[in-house]
């Protein structure tokens, strides 16, 4: 079925419509070809390749914005295109720009081979978009083992280091028993809507619209809640979710710093995506809202409780921020559920996702320099006196921990601000409550960061051998300089002046 | 009426955070205190500009200098609305007077880094003139964080003893009190069904359509819980001394002299007549909360202080309690003292960390026990002292007079039993004030301040110091001897039929 809709597709010339994500495997692919027939010494041009070419199909996606298959489904039924997909497909491509830039930082401290870490991230930035755009289990499956096969790569990247090799294991343990999971869930749903002796059966049982179709005839069934809830499970780890968020630390820690990022960013986010398609409003699980609204509230609950009280204790800031990332889980999860009652959280969420980039990508970017050759050994410690040395880093980390604590005038305050009109708009209020505790415990780790940062002084150890050491700071470079300028600069206008993305992302 | 060319509420908020914005680029440090002084200076004379010219001005429901500007997200009711209320006004300028001294003051400081220190003073300051003149109370709580935010950076990069403690302690206390007050206005703005936070709208709106009353019950609550962490009302009120006692001195004056009074005018403005309900439902244990903890326990607790500067903060924390008095009397005239109080109370308490980081600088301690006889070198600076601590007593002739005046008049029909607690208050605090203006500035010197003047003789007031002292003091008279400069507007506002709650019986 699916080789014969692939052919039509051919016939009709649909393949436009995934246009940019065939640029980005073309130019993965390029990449690899270049490897092979470069002299050695202009290697050095192919990450510059990658990041240009990750921005040109962003500036065509941008000029194509509406390109004509808008709310048309492609491919006989496997992608359907929307203006959050589009979204969401920006957005991986701005993601994946900053993890290279601070990949150009990071991996140069390394003796590695570089031009595969960029082709892997075009992959798995493809893989994303694609996954964005998905309205088929099968469609979903597949770009969710693509992006997360070319992930485990990714994190064990650093492969002399024992962390990264550790946080490689576990996320391979974890990853395959998510991938089980969706798959089993996927795979009970397929064979209840495809039972013939059942009302209102599916003829294309994979398809969004037709398991739609069936659930609402079926609104009790019990082996389709099994497989809704296993569904969950499943994209609950991409999230790192409570209680599937076991692995966010170690991985968090382990991974390279560029791929902690895109973790942190672009999985949650395409995570995210997967869920609004399954339980969104007048999603495909919306007939079962009465089991996914309190399993939802729950997980966000947990996460927002967990993530903050779990980071309180943290002394490496690697670890700190995955588990505050468990918190941010919790807080769009929040969002997730009042999204079944206004359709105002979906812009929130999105804006809470871009605000949530803008501000994640600034702290990664200022670790980057902050750290040493060891990119899992990054201590709290290590920012004493930062402020004094490098008033531009300190600067820009107080602006994207700002953003991520919630702080008004930057953007993340009104992102948690729309999530919580949202949230109150939906009737939430319990959920809200555990928030506003959830906001408050942040303030506490990211306040000691700053802590550090600002009130902190460090003294190097009379005998070197002896006392702590510290890596030493990395100097602002041109490209990471106007990069990370640019990030907090967008989160300060953001906060201050957030009608334009507001408006088109919350009020459409 | 001669009008500005521009939008002078708009102008006063944004031109300190411009100016900030300018330091943050990189301006030299020369250059960068130049535009200070410039900066610190204009908001003060727009405030004076809308109060000259509050009276002749048109108004809209009460407000003033009305201005609207759309932030794009209209659809969801938020937008940048600015006026001056007869409310708003007297706190617009207060705004504009402490900002003006305390920049002065720091101007005058040397502290360390003092680019930085400009820089996130006048960010303060921007954020306070946007809490006064915001009438979209979004606005209102978003610019309230705006010239909070320093104060954590403040208080801990420039603090005193403990400031690392203190600075947590602060900020956690603080964003839980300021979640709280969010949510609070969350919600009014979610069951008012309005759809907008534009508090003219709430208004209209909610006087037409009240809201039940186990609801406002609930939100009244809520916004005292949260606010009231905000003002130090008792028993949250632990992070107050501790952080005025590490606070650096322009920033203790900006925060105890106005930012605190965000949580009171909060209260005025938004909680009083849009939940009336709410306020008669809590109105009888918010009296007592304030009377016995504030007034009674916090003043004895002052009494025992041996740190000037932390007697300070507990002697602030102590006339909140009168504040809040005004505010559970829920009449015209004892919202309106209170509203006089506030104002009445920031020019002396921010007149009075001034001055006590002043003799610390002469002293070289905030130790009562260990100072003494400073009138003598420092006739001026004592003299200033004198009058900062009769202001703060309440003397006549000094502005706090009149707005505890109104607050008794208004406690008295209100309950007489909380008004005689409240009064024997007013006691406590002229014991504490005259004792500790004792210890300073008068009595033989301690062999720990002649050991301190043997090494650095201790000088008087310099001008530099006299100036932002000037200022204060000035308006502190001038209020006293003519109050009607700022009780006219207020009272005009209170008396309006759209704010009058009414007037709830003590149970």
């Amino acid at each position: 079925m699916t080789l014969e809709a692939a052919k039509l597709a051919a016939a009709n010339n649909l393949w436009g419509a995934i246009l940019p994500e065939l640029m980005l495997a073309g130019v993965a692919l390029l990449l690899l070809a270049l490897e092979i027939f470069l002299p050695r010494r202009q290697h050095a041009v192919l990450p510059d390749l990658a990041s240009a070419g990750i921005l040109g199909t962003l500036l065509g996606l941008c000029l194509n914005w509406d390109s004509g298959m808008l709310g048309a489904e492609t491919f006989g039924g496997l992608l359907y295109h929307s203006t959050s997909g589009q979204l969401l497909r920006a957005f991986f491509l701005i993601a994946a720009f900053l993890t290279c830039v601070i990949a150009r930082l990071t991996l140069a401290r390394q003796k590695m081979p570089r031009v595969e870490f960029y082709h892997l991230l075009l992959i798995v930035t493809a893989a994303m978009m694609l996954l964005a755009q998905t309205n088929h289990l099968l469609m979903l499956f597949v770009t969710v083992e693509t992006l997360t096969i070319a992930l485990y790569v990714m994190v064990a990247y650093h492969r002399t280091s024992p962390a990264s090799l550790e946080a490689g294991l576990k996320y391979v343990l974890m990853g395959a028993l998510s991938s089980g999971l969706l798959l089993f869930g996927i795979t009970l749903l397929y064979g209840v809507a495809g039972n013939p002796s059942l009302a209102g059966h599916a003829a294309r049982p994979f398809h969004y619209a037709d398991l739609a179709a069936f659930l609402t005839a079926n609104p009790n069934h019990f082996l389709a809640s099994l497989g809704i809830v296993l569904v969950l499970a499943g994209v609950a780890f991409k999230i790192g979710a409570f209680p599937f968020q076991i692995w966010v630390p170690d991985v968090y820690q382990g991974a390279p710093t560029p791929v902690t990022a895109f973790l942190a960013v672009a999985s949650k986010a395409a995570g995210f995506a997967v869920l609004l398609g399954l339980c969104g409003p007048g999603a495909v699980f919306s007939a079962y809202a009465w089991l996914t609204t309190p399993v939802l509230t729950a997980m966000a609950a947990a996460s927002l409780l967990f993530g903050n009280l779990a980071a309180l204790t943290q002394h490496n800031v690697k670890r700190l921020l995955g588990l505050s990332g468990v918190s941010h889980a919790g807080f769009l999860l929040l969002g997730v559920v009042a999204a079944g009652a206004t359709p105002m959280a979906l812009g929130a969420i999105y804006f809470y996702l871009f605000a949530y980039l803008l501000a994640a990508f600034a702290v990664f970017g200022v670790m980057a320099h902050v750290a040493g050759p060891d990119d899992a050994d990054q201590e709290l410690d290590h920012y004493a006196g930062l402020a004094k040395e490098s008033p531009f880093l300190a600067g820009v980390l107080t602006v994207g921990l700002g953003s991520l604590a919630g702080i008004p005038p930057l953007a993340g305050f009104m992102g948690k601000l729309f999530i919580f009109l949202a949230a109150f708009q939906a009737g939430a209020r319990a959920l809200l409550a555990v928030a506003i505790v959830g906001v408050v415990i942040s303030i506490y780790y990211y306040f000691g960061w700053l802590r550090a940062a600002y009130f902190e002084t460090w003294t190097p150890p009379a005998d070197a051998a002896a006392g702590p050491t510290r890596p030493a700071r990395t100097p602002v470079g041109l490209l990471a300089g106007v990069t990370l300028g640019a990030l907090a600069l967008a989160s300060i206008v953001i906060g201050f002046y957030p009608g334009p993305l507001g408006h088109w992302l919350a009020m459409r | 009426m001669r009008t500005l060319p521009f939008d002078p509420l708009l102008a006063a908020i944004a031109f300190p955070l411009a100016s900030a914005l300018v330091i943050a680029c990189g301006l030299p440090k020369r250059w960068s205190v130049r535009l200070a002084y410039v900066a610190f200076a204009v908001p003060l004379l727009l405030a004076l500009h809308t109060w000259w010219h509050f009276d002749a001005s048109p108004k809209v429901a009460g407000y003033a200098f009305l201005t609207q500007y759309s932030t794009g997200l209209d659809a969801v009711g938020i937008s940048l609305k600015l006026g001056l209320n007869g409310i708003a006004m007297p706190l617009f300028l207060l705004a504009g007077l402490v900002g003006f001294a305390a920049g002065l003051y720091a101007l005058q400081s040397q502290a360390e880094r003092l680019k930085l220190y400009l820089l996130l003073l006048l960010v303060m300051q921007g954020g306070l003139m946007g809490v006064f003149a915001s009438v979209d109370i979004l606005f209102l709580y978003f610019f309230h964080e705006l010239a909070l935010i320093p104060t954590f950076i403040m208080v801990g990069v420039w603090g005193g003893r403990d400031r690392a403690y203190a600075a947590m302690k602060l900020t956690i206390y603080l964003t839980l009190g300021a979640m709280l007050s969010l949510a609070g206005l969350i919600a009014i703005y979610a069951r008012s069904g309005a759809n907008s936070f534009d508090l003219m709208a709430l208004r209209e709106h909610l006087s037409r359509f009240p809201l039940d009353q186990a609801l406002q019950g609930n939100l009244f609550g809520l916004l005292l819980v949260g606010l009231g962490i905000l003002v130090s009302l008792f028993p949250l009120h632990t992070w107050a001394p501790l952080g005025y006692g590490a606070a650096p001195s322009s920033n203790a004056m900006l925060h105890a002299g106005v930012l605190k009074k965000f949580g009171l005018y909060t209260l005025i403005q938004v909680a009083l007549p849009l939940l009336p309900a709410g306020h008669a439902a809590w109105a009888s244990p918010l009296a007592w909360l304030a009377v016995l903890g504030n007034v009674l326990i916090i003043g004895l607790v002052t009494l025992a202080q041996r740190d000037l500067k932390q007697m300070i903060g507990y002697s602030s924390v102590m006339h909140m309690g009168y504040a809040f008095l005004g505010i559970a009397t829920g009449t015209a005239v004892g919202v309106g003292g209170a509203v006089f109080l506030m104002v009445a109370h920031g020019l002396s308490v921010a007149l009075l960390f001034l001055l006590a980081t002043s003799v610390h600088h002469r002293t070289q301690t905030f130790a009562l026990d260990e100072m003494g006889g400073l009138a003598r070198p420092a006739p001026v600076l004592a003299a200033f002292l004198v009058a900062a601590t009769f202001a703060g007593i309440g003397l006549p002739g000094f502005a706090n007079f009149w707005g505890e005046l109104a607050v008794f008049v208004a406690l008295w029909q209100f309950s007489p039993a909380v008004t005689a607690v409240a009064v024997a208050g007013v006691v406590i605090s002229a014991i504490y004030g005259l004792r500790a203006l004792a210890r300073v500035c008068f009595g033989p010197a301690t062999p720990r301040m002649e050991e301190v003047a043997a090494r650095q003789p201790p000088v008087d007031l310099r001008w530099s110091e006299r100036v932002p002292a000037l200022v204060l003091l000035l308006a502190l008279l001038g209020l006293g001897f003519w109050p009607r400069a700022i009780s006219d507007p207020i009272h005009a506002a209170l008396a309006a039929p759209a704010t009058a709650a009414a007037a709830p019986s003590a149970r």
